[in-house]
């Protein structure tokens, strides 16, 4: 646990250590204040969902902590490295250490799905050509993409199985935290359930930490252990979803008791 | 991280494999060829895994994969000090192991070989089926769009015909002028040495007005507009643009190609124009500095022995030219599929095409006009 933080739950006493570490992290595009001192810890092994309106940032958050864009003020730790002035040669471990399946896959066109998924291997690893297919035909079986995808391209592929390519490729170096963009959007609901399961799935068997940005209800009941909603320019509550119907603020009560929200909820207590 | 490590002890009942430190994809290269090393020859096989500190889904698939090329070969393999979380992986993986994985090459022989040539061949007469059939649709709106000429798009037409006419004056001036410049200064050193320089006007004349004007333009407006066209219209594809307009009872014929079409029909005559009188001009000029032949004699003699045929000639051939880009760029814009890679190949088909029609085309008017006696 190189630097990372242990910190006492204040509710279970237990030890949890902090992978990502946001602090006072400030977002600006011109005039327009994004993030202010926003604050957010994101625990080893938990599934944190990342809820807010339109416009609250949180595409924006998970680009910064990726490192695609440079926040105006504040520091961002992942696994005890600190990602924005840390070593040059720290920060490029840590970029090998996580995953990132944006909204739309963002697959390379030009590659097949099988290339794609072995593309982070064959640049960095120095495994052999065979076993790179081999962990990369195992990451599109895991993702639940059957053999013949293998060698189709991005574009012959579905918008369901387009994210599930993109989370294989996501996986292909094994990473300890997972970001995703919208996991479900645009898929139909039959589509977005297997992928919530997928995903709780492949978290549990690789002891994963993900990093999810949703408007899915349903995914926030069924998946995530804890919700952090952005509002106000900061991180406005987190903590696990039955005390958000305690938040006493119109957005997050609308959001979190509305009937969208009360059906969702059945659901989950019935999954 | 810890040194991943494998050691095999062989003795009469069987083989033991011990696999130690960190089994983690990105160091997985240094032990790899261990793994593939080890046969068990039909023995019992005991795989210690006590010393792993820890696996990812690298590590289990080589574990995995042993475990089942050993099973395979008829032997038993036993997997001892596995971890709880180590186990569970393994079995995970194993249970996600593809059958066949990867892409199969394609067959590499004589039989393929030939095979694919038949099919390139059929293909390109395909492609030329197609494009005759997009030429006769084209021509066939153009002809509508003229007869009811409300159905024209104004907007959009002087904005092609500002794109790829008017901000393309510069570059085809300067062209021109460059091209007489040239031709003036190597006549010259010809002409000098049997005392002809007074032919130089003749030969900058007749050659810019009736070949070389017209077709270098019509060469930078291949790859200038042609480019453009199939860029475009190529990227409107890939985002279902055309398949929009099309439910919502529009005609991209219509809306896209014959803006672009006439537009490069009106334009290129007149930028092929002014590529001549730059040619002249910059002929003259180089004639007056290295030949003394002054401009008001470069024009005397150019009245008197260049027929205005020559520009005719020279300008009767721009429309075709228009025509023929205009169509194979937007033809190869409409055979853009799925991926952005596909715009890219189409653009680099659509201006070579188009250049190599061109030459071709004024080879034919060439040896028309040659026929003809003109």
């Amino acid at each position: 646990m190189d630097g990372a933080t242990l910190q006492q739950d204040s509710q279970t006493g237990a030890q949890r250590e902090a992978v990502i570490k946001v602090r006072n992290l400030t977002n600006r595009f011109g005039p327009q204040v994004v993030h202010e001192n926003l604050n957010l810890d994101v625990w080893r092994g938990e599934v944190l969902g990342v809820v807010g309106g339109s416009g609250t940032g949180k595409s924006v958050l998970l680009r910064t902590i990726v490192g695609l864009n440079r926040p105006a003020a504040g520091s961002i730790e992942v696994l005890g490295v600190d990602v924005l002035d840390g070593p040059e040669d720290e920060r490029k471990r840590i970029e090998k250490s996580w995953g990132v399946a944006f909204q739309d896959g963002a697959l390379f066109s030009s590659l097949t799905v099988l290339q794609n998924v072995m593309a982070p291997l064959r640049e960095h690893t120095g495994i052999s050509e065979s076993l790179m297919q081999a962990l990369g035909g195992l990451k599109i079986s895991l993702v639940g993409l059957p053999q013949l995808s293998c060698s189709k391209f991005p574009s012959e592929l579905s918008g369901g199985m387009r994210k599930r390519a993109a989370l294989a490729r996501a996986l292909s170096l094994d990473p300890e935290i997972v970001f995703l963009d919208e996991p479900t959007a645009g898929l139909d609901p039959i589509g977005a359930a297997a992928y919530d399961d997928l995903i709780r799935e492949l978290q549990q068997a690789l002891g994963l930490t993900v990093f999810m940005v949703t408007h899915d209800l349903d995914s926030l009941y069924a998946i995530c252990d804890r919700i952090a909603v952005l509002a106000e320019k900061r991180v406005l509550v987190e903590g696990p979803i039955e005390e958000m119907t305690k938040v006493d603020h119109p957005w997050v009560q609308e959001y979190f008791t509305g009937p969208r929200a009360r059906a969702a909820q059945q659901k989950g207590q019935d999954r | 991280m810890t040194k991943p490590t494998v050691t095999s002890d062989r003795n009469a009942e069987g083989v033991c494999i011990r696999i130690a430190g960190d089994l983690r994809t990105q160091s997985l290269d240094q032990i790899e060829g261990a793994f593939k090393s080890i046969s068990p020859d039909g023995k019992d096989v005991i795989v210690d895994l006590s010393g792993v500190q820890s696996m990812d889904t690298g590590g289990a698939w080589l574990v995995a994969d042993l475990e089942r090329r050993i099973d395979t070969s008829g032997a038993t393999v036993h997997l001892e000090g596995l971890q709880e979380a180590h186990a569970s992986l393994i079995e995970t993986v194993s249970k996600n192991i593809p059958e066949a994985v990867g892409e199969q090459a394609p067959p590499r022989g004589l039989v393929e070989t030939v095979a694919r040539v038949g099919e390139r061949t059929a293909g390109a007469w395909k492609d030329s089926v197609s494009i005759v059939g997009f030429l006769g649709l084209t021509l066939h709106r153009l002809v509508r769009t003229l007869i009811m000429p409300w159905r024209l798009r104004r907007a959009a037409l002087v904005s092609q015909m500002e794109q790829t006419g008017f901000k393309a004056l510069p570059i085809v001036s300067l062209m021109g002028f460059l091209i007489g410049v040239v031709l003036a200064f190597q006549g010259a050193t010809q002409l000098k040495q049997f005392g002809a320089e007074i032919f130089v006007v003749e030969l900058i004349s007749i050659s810019i007005l009736r070949e070389l004007g017209i077709l270098l333009t019509a060469i930078i407006v291949a790859g200038r507009s042609g480019s453009a066209f199939t860029a475009s219209i190529g990227s409107m594809k890939v985002q279902e643009e055309i398949d929009a307009m099309r439910t919502l009872g529009l005609d991209p014929i219509e809306v896209l190609v014959i803006p672009r079409v006439l537009a490069l029909l009106i334009m290129l005559p007149i930028l092929g124009f002014v590529a001549d009188i730059a040619g002249l001009v910059g002929g003259a000029l180089m004639s007056w500095i290295d030949l003394g032949v002054s401009p008001g004699m470069f024009l005397t003699r150019l009245k008197e022995n260049t027929d205005v045929w020559q520009l005719a000639i020279g300008l009767i051939k721009a429309p075709f030219f228009a025509l023929v880009i205009g169509v194979i760029a937007c033809w190869q814009a409409m055979q853009v599929k799925g991926s952005s890679e596909s715009v890219g190949q189409r653009t680099t088909a659509s201006v070579v095409q188009s250049i190599f029609m061109v030459i071709a085309i004024d080879a034919l008017f060439s040896i028309f006009f040659s026929e003809l006696g003109i």
